[in-house]
């Protein structure tokens, strides 16, 4: 089982998901620089979230076209895992891998904070190690999480079960008072129609330890390891 | 040579976190029956050509490809020549 942590010029959490992934969950990892143009034998792809290109333009506009995007693209069709984190969802979604857009968060402010946020989907590779609706407290930290996307999009993504997580309480409720940026329908991350590409705004890789003060987001790195060893 | 400008607006149908902040901010200020404010983006670019079709055609796919996010955005150009 091999990782692959993406480095763009700007990235600021692959140090994070590296020492995660190597160090908790115990797994190999390495990083790809974006120049690179071959992706060998890895069975996980990890978009980091960060400030791609300073954010210019638009967030992960300009990432998208790195040399090392064309095989996360293959990579992605044929089936491997990929999960964007973050800026790492902002340039999926520039991509094109998953659909929808991201715009400015609905009050303006960078917003840090730890939320909650509700599995809507355990079915998946990347939440299998979760409980129906289990309720995970993870980090935010973004300006641009205003997740839209046009209303057959939506209907579409209802349809296929593939809205994964929504913004909510610490009891579940979903509602408008429990969302930090104005997403459309509590939208905090979802999954392509095939099943193998992930984008969620909240870190995981900063919530995986007791000590950071939640460990919901190792969850999600479990999930991803269990799935593979019963690949094979 | 041709300058270029490029001016990028969120859809009617995006909300615009911006352009309601500054209408507010506006109104703050006393001034009154604003219907709407949108904020967007406005691009220049210089080509080294004198042949306006060509120039466009060459502007819209830079758009198309990277300037805009036709999901959210809509984009409109205007040219010129300069010296």
């Amino acid at each position: 089982m091999r990782f692959g942590v993406i480095v763009f010029p700007g990235s600021n959490c692959d140090q994070d998901c590296f020492y995660v992934l190597k160090d908790i969950l115990s797994q190999p990892v390495e990083y790809i620089w974006h120049k690179d143009t071959r992706l060998n034998d890895f069975d996980c792809i990890i978009l980091p979230g960060g400030f791609s290109y300073g954010d210019y333009l638009r967030t992960g506009a300009i990432a998208r076209f790195s040399p090392i995007m064309k095989q996360v693209s293959c990579f992605a069709q044929r089936g491997g895992l990929v999960i964007g984190i973050c800026n790492g969802f902002q340039i999926l979604l520039e991509a094109g891998l998953l659909p929808g857009a991201m715009l400015r968060n609905k009050n303006l402010h960078f917003i840090c904070k730890y939320v909650y946020v509700k599995t809507e989907n355990n079915k998946t590779p990347f939440t299998n190690f979760c409980s129906r609706n289990q309720i995970l407290k993870i980090p935010i930290a973004h300006n641009e999480g205003n997740y839209y996307i046009d209303k057959n999009g939506l209907k579409i993504l209802e349809k296929n079960r593939q809205i994964i997580f929504r913004y909510c309480n610490q009891g579940g409720d979903v509602n408008k008072e429990f969302n930090p940026n104005g997403a459309l329908a509590n939208i905090a991350g979802i999954i392509n129609k095939e099943g193998n590409v992930l984008g969620m705004m909240p870190h995981p890789e900063r919530s995986s330890e007791e000590i950071l003060g939640s460990e919901s987001g190792f969850l999600i790195f479990k999930s991803i390891a269990k799935w593979l060893k019963n690949k094979r | 040579m041709l300058e270029v400008e490029i001016y990028i607006t969120l859809k009617k149908t995006v909300s615009d976190p911006q352009g309601l902040t500054i209408k507010h901010a506006l109104e703050s200020l006393g001034y009154q029956n604003l219907e709407e404010v949108r904020v967007g983006k406005l691009i220049t670019i210089k080509l080294n050509s004198k042949d306006k079709k060509k120039a466009k055609q060459k502007v819209d796919e830079m758009c198309q490809k990277l300037l805009s996010n036709p999901i959210i955005e809509d984009y409109s150009l205007k040219i010129k020549e300069v010296k």
